[in-house]
Formats: structure tokens, C-alpha cells, sequence
């Protein structure tokens, strides 16, 4: 006979009510986890779709996306002709407020040179752009339908594809245009006096600037070995894609993880604290019954029995119910919640130990119990 | 006296004393009874007398602090236990009634019954056959699917008592089983308890106030102060 299972369906609604309780924490300490993936998730899409093995950025900077980067748009050319570089493609990254009839709508807006790396793949609807100009590619999660006209600086652009799943560090829906599109919208974007000493013929800063280049390597080559070559170019630096993955990893969302990760921990502590109390809570209304179970023989493996698996039942019930209302909540949240098969059975495993913790104070005074308190009289 | 009504319960110099110095309690001082199998004996005294704490050392509830104590023909203390696992002795020499019915609120009468013999590592099914039956025997069959909460003081009294039976204790022991009840249901719950002690050779021990189940017991020991005052012999009506 389970006394812990009957003595939950004597108390069902109590049980319930507790378990949705803890659920409920449970499942802001499975978003919060959520968030902080998605997080990453997020902070690496732009850097991992040009699928790229190496990026060249300007020398002593830690570019693009770490810090600001600028190289001349040419170095593309001087790049793609190393041989150990199977192909290459420059890249610009910035962000912008587009104009949607009237309302605004930040993106993060990626320009792109067509048929290189870095030109937008595994579109979700629509077609590539391609024509030189005016054409864009947008995240699904920007809103925005095919054929739809926006607004971005002086220009209307056509949403001609759209991609899922492509966001900026800070969140904001990608877009992508041509190249030339991009540089022309960074070049409006400068400060208005240097674009009237521009257009008096002053001598101006270079237009054709890019704030990347990512580079294919042909088989069998290192990327740490190619870096080491284009290092030694002017201007230039290089860096291999898990170098700059780790950059935006450790960098960039570093202080968002200290974060979550000490919230996480604090709301792991609160549900322990709870679990504790409830659990303790439970057992003092059973001091009678487990006195009465004692005296008429019943081992103390029984008594321990009796309290482990009702508060393994509740958290693991409050674990799951909590999975389960993350996992329809988790589209509601403006930004992603990324729930990794990995990170739920790790809670779990934590969840475990904490009832395990939590029930110790309620284990003692069990097993304290003098079975002449049954007796009465 | 044959070999069959050797003591089932025997005590000799049996004392208890709680804390020390100013606040020391002198509950039992060395008391020595023997009760044979198939009688029903009552324990009185005033509060505060020991009758309780005697209860308890004969249940190995709680430890003597000197004497001699032999159970259903095993010394189990001499100065200490003698037995590690006090839980696993009272589980298959001793059964407990209480004043409260004192039964398990999330099971059924049935299961509280089984409960016993499911801790005594019986199976389920025949633990379950064995309660039925013994529900039947005291009369509350009936209600064997009822929880406590649903059942009526002398239901659940009998219930107790089946409890108390269902590990076939020769030793019961009672601390006030009928101070909940009306003197009817007191007086059912007495016959009902000599009728156990005679046919299943079963010694049993009743702690009680109550003038109105005198009648109803074999041999009354009398305490006062923690000392053995009078053992009164008594020839009870048949139940
Ligand atoms: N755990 C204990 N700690 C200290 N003193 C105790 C303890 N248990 C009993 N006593 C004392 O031992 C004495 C005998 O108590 P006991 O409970 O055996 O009396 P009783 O005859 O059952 O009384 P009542 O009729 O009121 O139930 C009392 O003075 C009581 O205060
Ligand atoms: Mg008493």
C-alpha cells in the first residue's frame, strides 16, 4: 500500500492547488532559462547566417559586432584572390528606424552583395532579391507581409522574401538589402554636415566602405592560418567564425547571463524555500497519523517514505505542469524563449535535489516522533 | 497451571523515572505483574498514577530505567532492549487500541485494518482478506470501504480493535478505548474484547476511569503514586 499516494488523493485539491502553485514559479524559472537562450540564440543568428569560416574586419577592433568596424569595400577583392578562400562577400550591419504608413519599425539592417556569402539562404516565403536596388528581405517576426512597401531613410523598399529566426543581439527583426542600398542608407545616415561638404565636391570619406567581410575557405584549410596571412595585410584583421561566436557569446550577452543566471538562481532558492515550507506544513498535520504508524510497527524507511515522495510528487508535478505552460506561453514573449531539451531535464535533476534538501527539516521531526503521542490519554 | 497459561505478559521490578535532580518524576516504581493468556485486566488509578507509562513500557514504547520484562514468552528487556528493532517487535507481538480511534484519516477501514499486516510484509490480496474477515467478526463488515471521517465513534472504535487484532497479537493493550463512547457501545466494546481474549488465547490490557466496564474485567490492578497497590480477582459474567 503507497500511504503517500492515498493521503495525496485524501488532500487532492490541497495537493493540486500546491502543485499549480509551484508550477507556476517553476515556469518563470523555465522562462527565465528560456529567455537566456534565447538570448544567445538570438546574439549569434546574424553571425552564424552568412555560414561562414572567417571574418575580416578592420584592424584592432573586434568588428562588427562588438565593436564598430569599417574596411574599404575593395578588400573584398584582395581577399577572395587568396587561395586557401573559397569565396567571400562583404557585409554591412546597422540599425535603422524604417517608416511602415506612418508608424515606426526598428530593423537591423543587413547589406549583402547577391550570389556571395552572407546573402540571406532557407527564405520562408517569397523569392532573393534580384534587383540592384530596392528590394528587401525581412524577418517574419518584423510583421510585415510579401509585396508590402516600406519606408527606410530616403527611400521605398518592396518585401520581396521573408526568413524566420533572424534577429539582431538587441532583438530588432533583420532586413537585408544589396550592399549598395546599405552603403547609400549609411552615407544618409552621416551626420548632415559632412554630406554638404559632399555634395559641395569636398573630398569626402571613402563611400564604398564595409563593415565586414566573411570568407568560405576551400577544403582542408585552417582558419586560424588564413587569419594569421590577412593579419599581416594594413587595416585589416581576421578572426574564425567560432572566434567571433565566442565574442558574442562572452561578450556581448555576458552581462544579460550574469543576470538571468542570479535571477534563476534566486527563484530557485524562493521555490525551495516554498517546497520546504509546504512540506513542512504537511507533515505537521500528520504528526498524528505518522505516530500512529510508528507505533503500530512501521519501519522508519516507511515514515521517510511517506514525505520524500510526496514532495518529490509535488515538485516534479510542479516541474512538469510548469514545462508544460512555458511551452504555450513561450510565444507570447516579444522576444525569444529558446526551451532546450537539455535545460528542462536539467532542472529537473535540480528540482530532484531540491525536494530532496528541502524535505530534511520535515524528515526529522518525523522520524522525532514519539509513537506514544498516538496513544493519547 | 500448564505450559498453556504460562504469562504472556510478566514484569518484575519495573521502574520509570523522567528527568533528574528537582524535576525528577517517579512514574512506575518497581512493579511486577503476570497476565495470563485469555484475560482481560483493567489499570487504574487517579492521574498522574503511572497507568499510562505502564502501558507504554509493556508496549516498548518507552524504556524502562531498571526491572525485568518478558513478552508472549521472550525477555525483551533486562536493564536495556534486547531487541534492536522495537518497531518489528511491536509489530508482531502487540496491538494498540486508542482512546481516539487514531486511524489513518486517507485510508479506508479495510486498508487501516491491512495496514498492519502490509507493514508485516503479508500480500496484499490476503492482507485485504484477512481485514474483511476480521471486520466481519466485530460486526462493522459493512463499512469496510468507509473512510474515518465517515464512520461513527463505535464503528471506528471497532475498527481500531480489528486493527489491533489483524498481526494476531497475543498481547493487546488499550489506553481508554471506551471513554468516547456512550456505557451501550462501551459495554459492546468490552464483550467484544473478552470475546477476543478467550478464543483467541489473548492477554489484554485495559487503562480505564470507567466504573461502568469493572464488570467486565478479570483482574483489576490498582496504582498510586507509580507503586502496585492491589490486584483484585474478579469472576466476570460470560460475554
Ligand atoms: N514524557 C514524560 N516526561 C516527564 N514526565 C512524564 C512523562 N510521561 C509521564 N510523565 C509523568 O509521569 C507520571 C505518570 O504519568 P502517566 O501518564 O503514566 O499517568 P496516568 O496514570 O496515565 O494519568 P492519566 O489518568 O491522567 O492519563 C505523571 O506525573 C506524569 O507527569
Ligand atoms: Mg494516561
Amino acid at each position: 500500500m503507497n500511504y503517500a499516494l492515498r493521503d495525496i488523493r485524501h488532500n487532492l485539491g490541497r495537493f493540486a492547488m500546491t502543485c499549480v502553485g509551484l508550477s507556476l514559479l517553476l515556469g518563470v524559472v523555465q522562462s527565465m532559462v528560456g529567455i537566456y537562450r534565447g538570448l544567445v540564440e538570438e546574439a549569434l543568428v546574424v553571425a552564424r547566417a552568412p555560414a561562414a569560416d572567417l571574418w575580416v574586419v578592420e584592424a584592432g577592433t573586434q568588428g562588427p559586432f562588438a565593436e564598430a568596424s569599417r574596411i574599404p569595400g575593395d578588400a573584398r577583392e584582395a581577399i577572395a584572390r587568396i587561395e586557401a578562400i573559397a569565396a567571400a562577400g562583404s557585409l554591412t550591419f546597422q540599425s535603422t528606424e524604417a517608416d511602415r504608413g506612418g508608424t515606426r519599425l526598428r530593423l537591423y539592417v543587413v547589406g549583402f552583395e547577391r550570389g556571395r556569402p552572407g546573402e540571406p539562404e532557407e527564405l520562408v516565403a517569397g523569392r532573393p532579391i534580384v534587383r540592384s536596388h530596392f528590394e528587401l528581405i525581412v524577418d517574419r517576426r518584423a510583421g510585415l507581409a510579401l509585396g508590402e512597401q516600406i519606408r527606410i531613410g530616403r527611400n521605398a523598399f518592396t518585401v520581396v522574401g521573408l526568413v524566420a529566426g533572424h534577429s539582431a543581439s538587441g532583438g530588432d527583426p533583420v532586413a537585408y538589402m544589396t550592399l549598395l542600398d546599405a552603403q547609400r542608407l549609411q552615407f544618409e545616415l552621416e551626420p548632415s554636415a559632412a554630406r554638404v561638404q559632399a555634395a559641395r565636391g569636398a573630398p569626402r570619406t571613402q563611400t564604398d566602405t564595409v563593415n565586414a567581410v566573411v570568407a568560405r575557405l576551400m577544403p582542408g584549410e585552417d582558419a586560424a592560418d588564413v587569419a594569421a596571412v590577412i593579419a599581416r595585410w594594413k587595416h585589416l584583421a581576421a578572426m574564425p567564425q567560432s572566434a567571433q561566436e565566442n565574442l558574442l557569446t562572452y561578450s556581448l550577452v555576458d552581462r544579460a547571463r550574469r543576470q538571468i543566471g542570479l535571477f534563476t538562481v534566486t527563484l530557485l532558492a524562493v521555490s525551495g524555500v516554498i517546497i520546504a515550507l509546504v512540506i513542512y506544513t504537511m507533515t505537521m498535520d500528520k504528526l498524528r497519523e505518522i505516530a500512529t504508524l510508528k507505533l503500530i510497527g512501521a519501519p522508519n524507511r516507511v515514515i521517510v517514505g511517506l514525505i520524500l515522495q510526496q514532495t518529490l510528487a509535488m515538485g516534479i508535478a510542479g516541474w512538469a505542469i510548469g514545462r508544460v505552460i512555458v511551452a504555450f506561453a513561450a510565444d507570447l514573449f516579444p522576444r525569444r524563449v529558446a526551451l532546450l531539451p537539455a535545460d528542462t531535464a536539467g532542472l529537473l535533476v535540480i528540482v530532484v535535489i531540491l525536494c530532496l534538501a528541502a524535505s530534511a527539516i520535515s524528515v526529522r521531526v518525523a522520524l522525532r516522533v514519539d509513537p506514544a503521542t498516538a496513544l493519547g490519554g | 497451571m500448564g505450559a498453556a497459561s504460562a504469562p504472556l505478559i510478566e514484569l518484575r521490578g519495573i521502574s520509570k523515572h523522567f528527568g533528574s535532580g528537582d524535576t525528577r518524576v517517579d512514574a512506575l516504581r518497581g512493579v511486577s505483574i503476570a497476565i495470563e493468556p485469555a484475560t482481560v485486566v483493567g489499570l487504574l488509578g487517579p492521574s498522574g498514577s503511572g497507568k499510562s507509562t505502564l502501558l507504554n513500557v509493556i508496549g516498548c514504547i518507552t524504556e524502562p530505567s531498571e526491572g525485568w520484562m518478558k513478552l508472549d514468552g521472550e525477555v525483551v528487556y533486562d536493564g536495556r532492549w534486547l531487541r534492536r528493532n522495537l518497531p518489528r517487535l511491536r509489530l508482531e507481538k502487540i496491538g494498540f487500541i486508542f482512546q481516539f480511534h487514531n486511524l489513518l484519516p486517507f485510508l479506508t477501514a479495510v486498508e487501516n485494518v491491512a495496514a498492519v499486516l502490509d507493514l508485516a510484509g503479508e500480500r496484499r490480496a490476503a492482507a485485504l482478506a484477512r481485514a474483511e474477515e476480521l471486520l466481519d467478526y466485530l460486526q462493522v463488515g459493512r463499512r469496510k470501504h468507509a473512510k474515518p471521517a465517515k464512520l461513527s465513534g463505535g464503528e471506528a472504535q471497532r475498527v481500531a480493535i480489528a486493527r489491533a487484532l489483524a498481526n494476531r497479537p497475543r498481547i493487546v493493550l488499550a489506553d481508554e478505548p471506551t471513554a468516547a463512547l456512550d456505557s451501550e457501545r462501551a459495554g459492546i466494546v468490552m464483550d467484544l474484547l473478552r470475546k477476543v481474549a478467550i478464543e483467541r488465547q489473548t492477554a489484554i490490557v485495559v487503562v480505564t476511569h470507567d466504573e461502568k466496564i469493572y464488570g467486565r474485567l478479570d483482574r483489576i490492578y490498582r496504582l498510586r503514586d507509580g507503586v502496585m497497590q492491589a490486584v483484585e480477582e474478579r469472576a466476570p459474567a460470560a460475554p
